[in-house]
């Protein structure tokens, strides 16, 4: 369990106040100016040394996509994106750090920006979050009174600005190209990789787009160093995470943990245990709804950081734990996401404009009753001719908790596949309706019967 | 996503009022001088705060105007993202949030409260005009499931009974305050009995 | 050179080039959709996914560049099972109501569908159903079918450069639309036709009309304007069914403007199928010996010097020759080829052409546009002008309001005064020039018709050769010809001008020195008659058949082959692709008959015999398709061509080049109506009220 000294979040639960005189008494700004002055060499390397690697969902090693943006700034600006998009169903971090640790970010928006030649910084807030956009505001205004932001920004020599940018209500501006669309003004559709935002980003500029997580440990890092950082957890999956654990648990909260604590520990210590016991337990969500559930048995021995999920066929994502208990429904739990999944497709490439709703409709079927076994085969096809076929992770963020869903619980799903065949309920089909239904096995099966 | 309904009785012309133009200029100096389109979601925020929570056709036009940019991409944009009523809602605009890890923990039963409190169905406004409500997608607050959004501000940790009682605030025009309604502190873990549960079965 | 592999073979490739483009190198079909050359890459239809070494997911063949040393799959496994998988998804919403839709037989969806689609659909929920919209009355949509490939929005934002049509919405929900639902405010608009790879976006007028598999394909030209586009008339019988557009990357590129296209139901309507002759003001039918018999008489009854032709804005070389041949022979030379007075100079090619080239549009890094429109007066040449554009942003000017192009432009000026400066080398606009590499003075007929009009042409000519832009390798100099016919008269010399007026023909018109008017194809031409016989020989009953004493039916176009000289001068063949209506003959034949009566000779023995002689009077001729050779050089060494230093020989009394100071106004072509074909068309009708329609609406509000 992580100590209490090593949190870096230590406000997450607003018990200390969330304005900037607040913040400075934890440690914030206090040697901003120190930290860059060791140039940007420095800092990239402090942060390889943690092995930071990205809090968004995709888990991307941080000071990599920093060392891609130019070493120079040539005819056209860079620019720091912060994507604040928080979005994932079971995900509510990024907002907490938002309210209650804003000097965080915006330090280490500075500090990063640094890093990366970027001298304007856009912090892409969902809509939804009006009043916490408000606070973050607030709290840039401070640290502009304050000199941290602005011209020569907290005396570092480096001229820096933030501007809040509020989205409208779409998930896959989460995205970092469609982030950077929306923020162009456009339909926030994601554009097609290569090239990637760190050479051509926003307005066609060098860009690195960052989760507000990452950005906000980003002070702690370099204070603490590197070599701490890494310290925590394993190679590879090093530093402390905030855990989001919502769902059928006693109580569901946010907290901020080692990586690879195990899941068990998360759910019984933190969140008050699974409603009704454990052994209710039904499934495990490990990272936001996009990534692929967990069965009981796995959630017994599991422990929650990138390699780890992995090897058990899902992932940390955005460390967003969902609790299923077995007083749910798991398929309509898991047909309730496909419908966000339908609702979210931007409809900018076929597999997943056509194929996200599909999915969605079979799962509605199933659910009511009305699916045939064959529809479980063609469940997975679909899930399988998404994946890996669209523009951007979207295809793969809906189709694996379906695929999930067919790995653990299939014979869940096949008591509830019924409805079959059609004709056995509608003996009056017209002629030339449905007729491939004859030649199939299950009509077959039928007329044996 | 359906598509929006564009409501069928616009009005003619839209103008910024004098404080909104003056805050769509700074708006406008938040990004750079030749990227103008980047201003047009604050500006569409802003038109609907000036027309009663919705955006008529004409204000989609001056914007378009006002940042010199196509009339079309406009439309797009405001039909893209959810946000952007085009047709009106009530006073009270009540977003209820029903994606997986509210539907866990009952978002079902506050649809049904909204139901009955409210109108019958989605998007429909109150017989008193003051409210209106529709299911939305994951409002990222899931650790205080269930929640609804009304306007902009959150409320958090419901059930059915604070449901009623927050809905019976908006219809009679008296908003309750917003926030968790288990007297809960932002998403710090509860101490309550269920710790024991757990602890029984590990 | 780069390498790649495709299917284990090393290709060599461009740098820039995509995946797709170095598959094609390689001899491999890509199947695709949403990619189209001439657009930008979306990459949204995922049809196109190959394999690709070293990465797990395929790839988007059309949106990834090729790279030195890569190693791509097309006939894998992975690939075949990814673009059916697509396919299946783009057919699940699809209606697959193929036997009524127009697309059938030219479908890509459907032809794709033969190798990556199932024999049976899977997708047992309800189809999706999508309103369908208004586009006008060249668009019928059919929504529900729509792919969303997005062509048609690139289309009408990239190349069209009016951005009307969008995706609403989003997901599975997404719409093609255009806002108010109206038609979309360009020339160009029904190119998204044959960009639709589906029947979302099928053809109004040809709706329902003819399957493509009955239609007989003929390759040849159009004429409504100057710009000479490649087309492919598609014919049923007697009947031009419909015109497609044909790739020719010098002119239209794979573009046709709608007037090209839509024009063609023009083509059966209002059609002169027998000789007409006027009895006590009224126009009765006739045989052709009593036609011939009542012309032959009244030309032998009539001074030679009172006899005067003119030919329309659609006629070809063989015709103007034939029909110059037959004048000379009774003695007559007054003819004319021009509507409207504006100034010419035969003497040298470059006088008359579009120097620069359409292709050179691109390569040129400054544009002037002095008192022209090329939205309305050459579509195609304009629509690589907003390439250009588009492209390398290309500053563009212009002296005197050209209205709505589609793209920016600064007017400068709209006085001749502005245009005196520039020669004069005074103002910002010539410096402009002299710092450009290959800058592009285009002189619209607006500009030749103002009392200046020979200042204009002569001295901007002399300003541009004075400073080097009037060379073998560029050449600045622009005349932007509105008509199909025009530089072919100029070569055939079919004009009637001399040292001091230039305008002999229009003065002696107005002046109503003529007994006889012969007018061939001719229906623009603007005078008040009196006691003139009139003569008209055309296919179409317009506005001079009305004051005609006698009428001959001549095919159109499409009827009859002819030689066009281009607004650039590459000399093209139009080419027969029916047979007109009723009993017309062809404009040569009718010349020959006429002769015969009257000298009892043949003019011509054959059309062969014809078209050779007219070959011999193609000025600085080079080959067919091509453009003219440049004889610059020679012209350098004799004097005469440029009046350099010009200015100074306007100050000499002799040479004394008339300069007003005007204002210069652009002319609005009646677009949808310009010549006789156009306004017999029900089509271009329809378009026009739409037009002028949503222009009463846009200042109305």
């Amino acid at each position: 369990m992580l100590k209490e000294e090593d949190k870096i979040f230590k406000n997450l639960y607003n018990n200390l106040g969330s304005s900037l005189e607040d913040s400075l008494k934890r440690d914030d700004w206090s040697n901003t100016k120190e930290l860059i002055s060791k140039g940007r060499e420095w800092i990239i390397n402090e942060i390889k040394t943690s092995e930071l690697k990205g809090r968004g969902g995709a888990g991307f090693p941080t000071a990599l996509k920093w060392s891609f943006a130019p070493k120079k700034i040539g005819s056209r600006p860079h620019y720091l994106v912060i994507n604040a998009d928080e979005s994932e169903p079971g995900t509510c971090k990024d907002r907490d750090v938002i309210r209650f640790e804003p000097q965080k970010l915006i330090e280490g928006c500075l500090i990063s920006a640094f890093a990366v030649n970027a001298h304007t910084c856009y912090i892409y807030i969902r809509g939804e979050f009006f009043n916490e956009g408000a606070k973050l505001q607030e709290a840039i205004n401070e640290a502009y009174e304050k000199k941290f932001l602005g011209k020569n920004a907290c005396g570092s020599g480096w001229d820096f600005d933030i501007h809040i940018h509020f989205g409208a209500g779409a998930y896959i501006c989460g995205e970092e190209t469609a982030l950077l669309e929306s923020l162009e003004g456009n339909k926030g559709q994601p554009r097609s990789k290569p090239p990637f935002p760190a050479l051509v980003g926003l307005y066609g500029c060098p860009t690195i787009v960052n989760n507000v997580e990452t950005i906000a440990v980003v002070p702690t890092i370099l204070r603490r160093g590197g070599k701490w950082f890494a310290s925590i957890g394993r190679p590879k999956n090093t530093g402390t995470k905030i855990f989001c654990i919502s769902g059928n648990v006693n109580s569901p909260c946010n907290v901020e943990e080692e990586m690879g604590i195990p899941l068990k520990e998360l759910i019984e210590k933190h969140a008050g245990g699974v409603i009704g016991g454990w052994k209710n337990l039904q499934a495990v969500i490990p990272g936001g709804s996009s990534m692929p559930l967990l069965p009981r048995e796995t959630c017994e021995t599991i422990k929650m950081d990138f390699d780890y999920l992995i090897a058990v066929k899902s992932g940390l994502g955005t460390a967003g734990v969902v609790v299923i208990n077995k007083d749910a429904d798991i398929i309509k739990c898991m047909a309730r996401i496909s419908r966000f999944y339908k609702h979210e497709s931007c409809g900018q490439c076929t597999p997943c404009r056509e194929g996200s709703g599909w999915m969605w409709r079979i799962l509605e079927r199933v659910v009511k009753g009305d699916a045939t076994h064959k529809d479980i085969d063609l469940l997975s096809d679909v899930t399988k001719q998404i994946e890996g076929h669209t523009i951007c992770a979207f295809g793969e963020g809906s189709a694996w908790p379906v695929q999930g869903l067919l790995r653990h619980f299939r014979k869940e799903i096949e008591k509830r596949c019924f409805a079959e065949p059609v004709i056995k309920k509608k003996r009056k089909i017209p002629y030339l309706i449905d007729q491939h239904l004859l030649e199939s096995k299950n009509a077959k099966n039928y007329d044996k019967q | 996503m359906t598509l929006k309904k564009v409501h069928d009785k616009q009005p003619e012309k839209f103008e910024f009022t004098k404080e909104n133009l003056e805050l769509a200029k700074n708006i406008l100096e938040k990004y750079p001088k030749n990227q103008k389109k980047s201003a047009v979601m604050p500006l569409l925020y802003l038109a609907q705060n000036q027309n009663n929570n919705w955006i008529p056709l004409a204000a989609l036009k001056y914007i378009g105007k006002f940042l010199s940019m196509p009339y079309i991409n406009v439309y797009e944009v405001a039909t893209f993202y959810t946000m952007y009523n085009l047709a009106p809602v009530g006073k009270y605009f009540i977003q209820v949030c029903t994606t997986s890890p509210c539907l866990l923990r009952g978002a079902n039963e506050i649809v049904k409260t909204c139901q009955k409190k409210i109108s019958k169905n989605e998007s429909d406004i109150s017989e008193n005009g003051l409210c209106s409500w529709t299911e939305v997608e994951c409002l990222g607050a899931c650790v205080n499931a269930p929640i609804i959004q009304v306007n902009k501000d959150y409320y958090e940790d419901l059930d059915q009974k604070s449901t009623e009682k927050i809905l019976d605030g908006f219809m009679n025009d008296k908003p309750l305050q917003f926030g968790s309604f288990r007297n809960r502190k932002s998403t710090a873990p509860e101490k309550i009995k269920s710790k024991l549960n757990g602890a029984e079965d590990a | 050179m780069p390498k790649i592999t495709i299917n284990n073979k090393d290709i060599e490739f461009k740098d820039g080039m995509t995946v797709l483009q170095a598959c094609e190198l390689a001899g491999v079909e890509i199947p695709r959709f949403c990619y189209h050359e001439r657009l930008s890459i979306a990459g949204n239809c995922r049809m196109c996914l190959v394999e690709m070494e070293k990465s797990a997911k395929p790839i988007a063949s059309c949106a990834m560049p090729a790279t030195e040393g890569m190693n791509i799959k097309t006939n894998t496994q992975m690939v075949e099972k990814a673009r059916k998988g697509v396919m299946e998804f783009l057919l699940t919403n699809h209606p697959l109501d193929c036997p009524v839709c127009d697309q059938g037989g030219e479908c890509d969806l459907q032809d794709q569908s033969l190798y990556y689609g199932f024999d049976k659909s899977r997708f047992k929920e309800n189809k999706r159903e999508v309103k369908d919209k208004h586009m006008g009355s060249l668009i019928k949509t059919q929504m529900t079918r729509c792919i969303h490939c997005t062509r048609c929005i690139r289309f009408s934002t990239e190349i069209a450069g009016v951005p009307e049509l969008g995706a609403i919405g989003r997901g599975e929900n997404m719409e093609i639309t255009t806002y108010l639902e109206h038609s979309m405010e360009s020339e160009l608009s029904a190119n998204v036709i044959d960009l639709c790879p589906v029947g979302a976006l099928t053809s109004k007028p040809y709706a329902f009309k003819a399957r493509p598999w009955e239609l007989k394909k003929t390759e040849s030209i159009d004429v409504m304007d100057a710009v000479a586009s490649n087309i492919r008339v598609d014919s049923y019988g007697w009947e031009v069914k419909r015109i497609l557009p044909r790739l020719n990357n010098n002119i239209n590129e794979e573009w046709i403007s709608d007037k090209t296209r839509y024009a063609c139901d023009g083509l059966l309507k209002q059609r002169l199928d027998k000789p007409y002759k006027r009895e006590n003001g009224k126009l009765t039918e006739c045989t052709w010996d009593e036609a011939i018999d009542l012309i032959s008489s009244k030309i032998k009854e009539t001074n030679p010097k009172t006899i005067a032709g003119h030919i329309g804005d659609m006629a070809s070389m063989e015709t103007i020759n034939s029909f110059k041949n037959l004048l000379n022979s009774i003695g007559a030379n007054n003819y004319e080829f021009r509507e409207k007075p504006f100034y010419i100079n035969p003497k040298n090619k470059i006088n008359y052409i579009f120097n620069s080239s359409i292709n050179g549009i691109e390569k040129c890094d400054l544009l002037l546009l002095v008192g022209a429109n090329p939205r309305h007066e050459a579509t195609m040449l304009n629509a690589r002008i907003r390439k250009s554009f588009v492209n390398k942003k290309l500053p563009i000017y212009s002296i005197g309001d050209s209205g709505n192009l589609t793209y920016d432009y600064k007017i400068i000026g709209e006085k001749t005064e502005d245009i005196k400066k520039l020669i004069e080398g005074e103002n910002e606009i010539s410096r402009k020039i002299l710092n450009a590499k290959y800058p592009i003075v285009i002189i619209g007929e607006s500009a030749l018709e103002l009392k200046s009009g020979e200042f204009i042409l002569e001295g901007i000519k002399d300003f541009l050769f004075k400073n080097n832009f009037i060379t073998e390798q560029w050449n600045a100099f622009n005349i932007l010809i509105q008509n199909a016919s025009t530089v072919g008269a100029i070569d055939l010399n079919f004009l009637d001008i001399d040292k001091k007026n230039n305008f002999n023909f229009f003065d002696k018109l107005n002046k109503n020195q003529f007994d006889l008017l012969y007018l061939v194809g001719s229906d623009n031409l603007d005078f008040v008659k009196k006691n003139e016989f009139i003569v008209y020989q055309g296919s179409h009953g317009d506005r001079m058949t009305q004051i005609a004493d006698v009428i001959i039916p001549s095919p159109a176009y499409t009827e009859q082959d002819g030689l066009f000289i281009n607004l650039e001068g590459r000399l093209q063949q139009c080419i027969k692709a029916t047979y007109p209506p009723g009993n017309s003959l062809e404009d040569w034949k009718v010349f020959n008959l006429l002769n015969k009566r009257l000298t009892n000779k043949e003019l011509f023995k054959n059309f062969h015999q014809l078209r050779q002689e007219t070959l011999k009077q193609v000025k600085n001729h080079s080959d067919f398709n091509l453009l003219p050779k440049t004889k610059i050089k020679e012209l350098q060494q004799k004097s005469g061509e440029f009046k350099y230093p010009f200015l100074g020989s306007l100050r000499s009394a002799d040479q004394r080049v008339s300069y007003i100071d005007e204002f210069i106004t652009i002319k609005e072509v009646d677009y949808y109506f310009s010549n006789s074909i156009a306004r017999a068309s029900k089509t271009m009708s329809n378009c026009r009220a739409e037009r002028s329609k949503s222009f009463k609406n846009k200042t109305g509000s």
